[in-house]
């Protein structure tokens, strides 16, 4: 009660400190001459549908209703955002809508690996190249994580266990199918051949992790957030970070470890890498005014520290992007996936 | 003091724990001492327990979120009314708005009271349209309508709406206790669920309902391939590939089994009443304000499948099969134990207890491997879990640990939470049983502008509208040809579940049936399943024997 009171107390402090802000600024907009160009700059002028081609509660879900909290508390942008999920055939629905709304200025998409898996998979036809690219969020990392009480200490001994074992008798457990789960799974694959994994998909992270815990699975390449509780619980045991260097978050996640003593799965002789793109993307056909208005509203969110607070909980690699280089990245990373499908074998037919 | 033992409680519990998750692997047949070691530490502990609910109590009863529960149940109603919202979509909606809420201290825990009490709303809020106009505005409120439609045609929708709230508080308050003194213990269980064991449940559940229709069990069979088939359509998630979409990119998400529902029952329903002469029956109640003491009584004599709904309920919560397969199977085992089994589906008061026990028990107790686990156990839990996320907390086998105060401050909601909003609605018992009375040219509009919009919500389609229709009248021809909608619908909501539990086991046991025999407790489950399924076949066999030759013209 106490609290809550102050709370509404400081709130109004803080919005009187922000009228007086106004005022000054009117006061010296008055002074100075009106600046040219920079006045022009496009405003949304209805709600913003930002679409998650993802199920309600998963990590896409989980950042992109953060990000409307984020803008809705610390006033970002004059409209609302207003989240919808379609998640059908694996994201497929979304950015089929998103591809179909050309020109519309009030519709983003959050993206994560489905971007490029979904069409390689399915055969549904869109790609990357039909929408605008806006801006890379932060990069989600893939941890090897085994039950703690398995006699495998390192990723190494690991691999040399599976490669010692009976083809297909280590299960490994993953979110989805012929996505970014059981991509890892296969490139891991390229170092225990010829023995392979006999891979079981679920419909979601959390599940995967309660899974391992269960010993449904022997392994998983959950996300830092879907399993971090269970390592503090000291039921799981992680054995490489799929990253080519190690996380820099050096808080104590247990009592002797921080996400940043994880070693690299390089480092552990196991020569893999994969990060999932957390990024926003626009419909096609928009102007670069508008792009720029995305990019700056997503700066401002990152800049809070509510942002810093939800990257560490979840570990995220923090790279940003946008413009040209985001683009180069999203085109590499397409042909990336494509190779590494092609190589898995999980490629649709004609594509 | 309080404070003391609640620690010493939570750190005790983490210990069991962590003990067990070494053992429960790689020991898998010894249960009887992982069982037996817990229950003796959650016995010994009784008193910290009380101790720590207390506590939460504390937490609980404020002004502010004593008024945020009545927000929270009110607004859950509605949209627990409101059909295609639903309870997971209204969490949803509103999840951003306790964002600024949870950033003063203590504010996570007024966040989850507003949120639970949403669901809890949402959960009471499903029976009312269900028993009045034949439309569940929830999953788990579709066996409700199979008694609970008929008994408001009958001019007794007050009588089925007092049966249907009470059972949900008790199938609640059963839960909360069973949550709040054996957490510890049964939180493990889950651990044990893999892909066989949840398709045991899902078997179970399919088992208990087969012979459930009144006419022919070839009929009942139809009814349920066309749903197992329309489930099939859409993303198949074990091998990532599209089936039966045909190049349409509306089919991709599949068909939305809540546009089915609202299509086959609500549009349904009205296309026969427009047919029977633009009325709806059971429009010449009376209102009678002491319908609630008066059902009360009554209720008392069901309390054998009260009980039998609370264990169901609790179990499928906890596994994590979730509210619908509990309201479904708990309906249909009461349907084959109770001496009215016969007039089930005519209007029985025990076929509105009996799904609404579970459903609720199961909504409730679904909250717990949601907390202790990190894994929802159900849609509206899996954004409650994402909103704990925001808020800056890990759910998961820390969070007794590191947020007590959380923990127990949403357990002592729980517990104000279901009274609070059983208090409200049994107040408004004759207020909704009053809708029945509005003539239907008002009415039936009304009703048809609220399920096309529910049916657009859902994933925001114009298509969706038109499959509704579309559905509306496939639920209008199933009717005239005397064809069951059970089956059909417990088809379209668990058979993607129920396939894909199967085929992951398939790939787990390489191929191998003996999967669903390789311990107890799958084993178990599986026969149980068997002996429903082949129970009908067995008795009609008998009775074939013991009548003679004249059991050819039994129905």
């Amino acid at each position: 009660m106490h609290e809550q009171g102050s709370a509404r107390r400081s709130g109004r402090i803080k919005a009187m400190g922000g009228f007086a802000a106004a005022c000054a600024l009117a006061a010296s907009a008055w002074l100075a001459p009106p600046p040219p160009a920079a006045a022009q700059t496009w405003e949304p002028t209805k709600p913003i549908q930002f679409i998650i081609p993802a199920g309600t509660g998963g990590g896409a879900d989980q950042m992109a209703r953060f990000i409307q909290g984020v803008v809705a508390k610390n006033n970002l942008a004059k409209q609302p955002i207003i989240t919808i999920n379609k998640a059908g055939g694996a994201g497929a629905e979304g950015f089929l809508e998103v591809k179909k709304s050309s020109g519309d200025p009030h519709t983003i998409i959050i993206t994560l690996s489905n971007l490029f898996t979904t069409p390689l998979a399915t055969g549904v036809p869109f790609s990357w190249k039909d929408m605008t690219p806006v801006a890379m969020l932060a990069l989600d990392q893939f941890v090897l994580w085994v039950p703690a009480d398995a006699p495998y200490k390192t990723a190494k001994e690991y691999i040399e266990a599976i490669k010692a074992g009976p083809d297909k008798s280590y299960k490994m457990g993953g979110t989805g199918s012929k996505q970014e789960d059981q991509i890892i799974t296969a490139a891991l694959e390229r170092l225990t051949a010829p023995k392979k994994f006999t891979y079981i998909p679920y419909a979601g992270g959390g599940a995967v992790a309660v899974q391992l815990v269960g010993k449904h699975v022997n392994s998983t390449v959950n996300n830092p957030i879907e399993a971090v509780s269970q390592w503090k619980a000291g039921a799981l045991r992680p054995l490489c970070i799929f990253d080519d260097k190690r996380s820099t978050y050096t808080k104590k996640v247990t009592a002797d470890m921080a996400w940043s003593d994880i070693p690299t799965c390089m480092e552990a002789g196991v020569n893999t890498e994969y990060q999932m793109l957390r990024g926003i993307f626009m419909a096609p056909g928009v102007k670069a005014e508008h792009v720029a208005y995305y990019v700056d509203l997503f700066k401002k969110t990152m800049a809070t520290d509510d942002w810093k607070g939800f990257m560490e909980q979840g570990a995220f690699n923090q790279t940003f992007m946008s413009g040209a280089p985001f683009k180069t990245w999203v085109e590499a990373n397409d042909k990336r996936h494509y190779d590494l499908m092609k190589e898995a074998g999980f490629l649709a037919a004609g594509k | 003091m309080i404070s003391i033992a609640r620690l010493h409680w939570s750190l005790n519990w983490h210990n069991v724990y962590q003990r067990t998750g070494h053992t429960l692997g790689a020991i898998p047949q010894s249960t009887n001492k992982v069982a037996g070691g817990g229950g003796n530490d959650g016995t010994g502990k009784l008193v910290d327990e009380i101790n720590s609910l207390i506590g939460g109590f504390g937490v609980a009863l404020s002004w502010y979120n004593l008024a945020l529960m009545v927000v929270g149940i009110l607004l859950g109603v509605i949209i627990g009314v409101l059909p295609g919202l639903g309870g997971a979509n209204g969490v949803a909606i509103l999840l951003p708005l306790t964002f600024p809420m949870a950033q003063v201290p203590g504010g996570a825990t007024s966040a989850i009271i507003l949120l639970s009490c949403i669901y809890w709303g949402a959960l009471f809020g499903g029976a009312i349209t269900s028993i009045l106009f034949n439309i569940p505005g929830e999953p788990w409120s579709v066996a409700t309508t199979f008694d609970g439609h008929p008994l408001a045609r009958q001019g007794r929708a007050d009588e089925a709406l007092t049966a249907a709230f009470t059972s949900s508080f008790i199938g609640a308050f059963v839960a909360v206790i069973v949550i709040t003194f054996l957490a510890p213990i049964i939180a493990r269980f889950a651990l044990r669920f893999g892909p066989a064991e949840f398709f045991s449940v899902f078997f179970l559940t399919f088992a208990s309902f087969v012979g459930m229709g009144r006419g022919s069990p070839f009929k009942v069979l139809a009814a349920m391939c066309l749903g197992f088939a329309l489930s099939a359509v859409g993303l198949d998630q074990v091998t990532g590939t599209l089936r039966m979409t045909f190049g349409h990119a509306e089919l991709l998400a599949g068909f939305d089994f809540l546009i089915a529902v609202i299509g086959l029952f609500g549009i349904g329903e009205i296309l026969s009443s427009m047919e029977s002469g633009l009325k709806f029956s059971g429009n010449t109640a009376s209102i009678r304000l002491d319908a609630v003491l008066q059902t009360w009584k009554k209720l008392l004599s069901y309390w054998v499948t009260s009980i039998r709904s609370c264990i169901i309920g609790c179990w499928m919560g906890i596994t994590p099969g979730g509210a619908t397969p509990a309201s479904f199977m708990s309906y249909g085992l009461a349907k084959r134990f109770s001496k009215n089994g016969k007039n089930f589906g005519k209007g029985e008061i025990e076929g509105v207890v009996a799904p609404e026990t579970a459903a609720h028990a199961a909504g409730t107790s679904a909250l717990l491997p949601m907390i202790t686990l990190g894994i929802p156990g159900s849609p509206t839990a899996a954004v409650l879990l994402g909103g704990l996320l925001i808020w800056g907390l890990q759910p998961g086998p820390m969070l007794f640990v590191e947020q007590k105060d959380f923990v127990w401050g949403l357990i002592a909601s729980m517990y104000l939470g279901n009274i609070v909003g059983l208090i409200i609605v049994l107040t408004c018992v004759p207020l909704f049983a009053a809708i029945l009375r509005v003539p239907f040219s008002i009415i039936a509009p009304i009703i048809l502008v609220i399920c096309a919009v529910g049916a657009y919500t859902v994933q925001n389609s114009m298509f969706d509208v038109w499959m509704m229709l579309l559905f509306g009248v496939v639920g209008y021809i199933f009717n005239k040809l005397d064809y069951p909608l059970a089956p059909l619908v417990l088809a379209i909501v668990l058979g993607d579940k129920a396939e894909e539990s199967f085929r992951q086991a398939m790939l787990s046991s390489q191929g191998s049936l003996s999967i669903f025999w390789s311990n107890w407790l799958v084993a178990s489950i599986m026969t149980l399943g068997l002996i429903l399924l082949f129970w009908p076949a067995v008795s009609w066999l008998l009775e074939k024997r013991r009548a003679g030759t004249d059991a050819v013209a039994a129905p």
